[in-house]
């Protein structure tokens, strides 16, 4: 069943522009010049219940604005959403209580007072039930080992832990729908590995749907299994994380390993050639040209190993993010640069 | 009935915790306390220059107010203003917008209007609790300006209830100041001079009885505008410079402008909300 539909979403925002100089800052005091900036253009997604999908995309790309959308913050241009059958921007209660958005720092937490403050007036918020309330802040603190920084102020909390709290601040009411703007920026790569493996536990064990955006692959990789990628406000793929690479890829690294005394005369005509150390070499080929390439190859020379691997995920993502005007997801055509060949 | 609990134990909570928050910064809070007891001094020695270089004698008077009146009405001016003044109330909300800190109250279900005034009731009342003996100590010392001593009870309890309502216009109006940073992010200078009207016009200067009314009439215009409630008017009412049959129409006058800064927070917050955009990732 259908948690999230968006139909169409549309926000658009008006920015002032000024030229260098002061002569362009009196200027604006009389008139001035606005730029239509299109944040999300026409974005439709369905996610079900207890599904984990990851927004990725460039810096400005709509993922945050598109949360924004999705937990009322702000409200559309144009289009409709439903969360769980209900309006976000019309910010009832009701749905108040059923979600959960985690974007940055200081958003629930009292900053000069201990998290368990914060916790306990979740409490009261809510509406939780002591008693389940006990047991959710009970099974959180435990999974996120932060039972004895209960008692501190949040400011004088790290980096890590503060994200510990305001997970756990947001989870305590048991939301139905979590967003997760970010959820490890800025941290360690431990405190990462940390908060990656509590998501991971805590939706498997409770089913929740989670969106999330993150710059990082590694979150991604290891958190979800659908990954939406957005770019200039729109849906550019909505797949699993390896049809990334079936659909955007159309190459693969193909490294031959070769005996001490053989040698490749024009290695060049083999494929894009990415590193030559004798006796190896790295290759870049087309996909379907890998097999004939191959038993070519083999029907010339001796090999003492082969290795055919997919190009590296991040670099299929950036060179996707890097198209700047690009076809839409109903295109079939990837237009990223592919790699040249002979 | 449970629903009803529930909010009371949410407003109750929030103001615990606000009570908490505000007994973090110990020295901060100490010394400004204090620090509100300086410039009644500066003010006390000035009136009485004034009334020195007018007359020896006792009986002298300004606008009615004689020497000791005039100390009564600062002193008492001091005690609106303690309930009026909402420190950081209108900077706050703004800064809030353009943070984005304020989307909590946005994603939460609860209502940030509410918050703020059980936060800034919270706070009031650790000040009161502090500053009460030295507020004590100095009506203690100025007694003798209070040539009248104390009024008849109802006009005690209309200085209450004026000094509560004072209390409610005073975080209204900053609120509404504060939400117009929806609109235009910088409010700095909207509040300052808000401040300085406040400063001029609510009676926190001099007791508007001095304003001229000759050539220009400026004491109707203040008595048309609703700054006066936050400093003049409990101190006229405590000194019985507003006429005893007259205290329960302007203390209805009053209620009409609390109920009129209720309902414009109310609708720029309704209306901001809707223009948002979300700053600050």
């Amino acid at each position: 069943m259908p948690v999230i539909e968006i139909e169409n979403l549309v926000k658009s925002y008006r920015v002032y522009q000024k030229r260098e100089g002061l002569a362009a800052s009196i200027k604006g005091l009389f008139r001035r010049e606005y730029r239509e900036v299109n944040a999300v253009r026409g974005i439709d997604l369905t996610v079900d219940q207890g599904e984990f999908v990851a927004f990725l995309g460039p810096n400005g790309a709509g993922k945050t604005t598109t949360l924004k959308l999705l937990s009322g913050v702000i409200n559309p241009t144009a289009g409709v959403c439903r969360v769980m059958g209900h309006i976000p921007w019309r910010r009832e209660n009701a749905y108040r209580r059923r979600f959960a958005l985690v974007m940055g720092q200081k958003n629930q937490l009292w900053w000069d007072l201990p998290a368990q403050e914060s916790f306990r007036l979740h409490q009261h918020i809510y509406r939780i039930d002591p008693k389940a309330f006990q047991r959710t802040l009970d099974e959180l603190t435990d999974l996120l080992d932060i039972g004895r920084l209960l008692s501190q102020p949040v400011r004088e909390l790290s980096l890590g832990e503060r994200m510990k709290m305001e997970l756990t601040a947001a989870l305590l009411h048991s939301p139905e729908v979590l967003f997760l703007d970010e959820p490890t920026i800025g941290l360690d790569v431990v405190a990462q590995h940390n908060i990656q493996q509590f998501l991971n536990y805590y939706q498997e064990k409770r089913r929740i749907t989670i969106l999330l955006t993150s710059h990082y692959m590694k979150d991604v990789a290891a958190l979800c299994k659908r990954v939406v990628i957005i770019t200039q406000g729109q849906i550019k793929y909505d797949g699993s994380l390896s049809g990334i690479l079936d659909r955007f890829s159309g190459s693969k690294i193909v490294t031959l390993q070769l005996p001490e005394n053989e040698k490749v005369d024009h290695p060049e005509q083999l494929g894009e050639v990415l590193k030559i150390e004798p006796p190896k070499i790295k290759l870049r080929v087309p996909r379907q040209q890998v097999p004939s390439l191959l038993s070519q190859f083999l029907d010339h020379h001796v090999v003492e190993d082969i290795m055919v691997e997919d190009p590296p995920l991040e670099e299929v993502i950036a060179s996707l993010f890097a198209e700047t005007s690009g076809d839409s997801m109903s295109n079939p055509a990837p237009s990223y640069p592919r790699s040249e060949s002979t | 009935m449970s629903a009803i609990r529930a909010r009371l134990m949410s407003g109750w909570t929030f103001f615990r915790i606000s009570l908490e928050e505000r007994l973090v910064y110990r020295g901060d809070f100490m010394l400004g306390t204090l620090m509100r007891f300086l410039p009644i001094v500066t003010q006390i020695f000035l009136w009485w220059a004034i009334f020195e270089s007018i007359s020896s004698s006792s009986k002298a008077t300004i606008a009615g107010y004689t020497r000791e009146d005039m100390i009564a009405y600062y002193l008492l001016a001091m005690v609106s203003r303690a309930f009026s003044s909402m420190p950081g109330l209108t900077g706050g909300i703004a800064l809030q917008i353009q943070t984005g800190e304020i989307k909590k109250f946005l994603i939460q279900p609860i209502d940030m209007l509410g918050c703020l005034l059980l936060q800034r009731t919270a706070h009031k009342l650790v000040y009161y609790v502090i500053a009460a003996i030295p507020f004590a100590l100095v009506f203690y010392l100025c007694r003798d300006f209070f040539t009248r001593g104390w009024p008849p009870m109802e006009v005690l309890v209309a200085f209450v209830l004026s000094l509560v309502m004072a209390f409610l216009m005073g975080f209204f109006i900053e609120a509404c100041i504060g939400l117009v940073g929806f609109w235009f992010l910088e409010i700095t200078s909207l509040a300052f001079v808000y401040m300085l009207l406040n400063f001029f016009l609510s009676g926190h200067m001099f007791p508007l009885d001095l304003l001229t009314t000759e050539s220009v009439d400026l004491r109707v215009f203040v008595e048309a505008i609703p700054l006066k409630y936050l400093a003049y008017f409990p101190a006229a009412i405590f000194l019985e410079k507003i006429p005893r049959d007259q205290l329960a129409v302007q203390l209805a006058i009053e209620a009409v402008w609390l109920l009129f800064f209720i309902l414009l927070s109310r609708i720029l917050w309704a209306r901001g909300v809707r223009r948002y955009s979300g700053f600050g990732g």
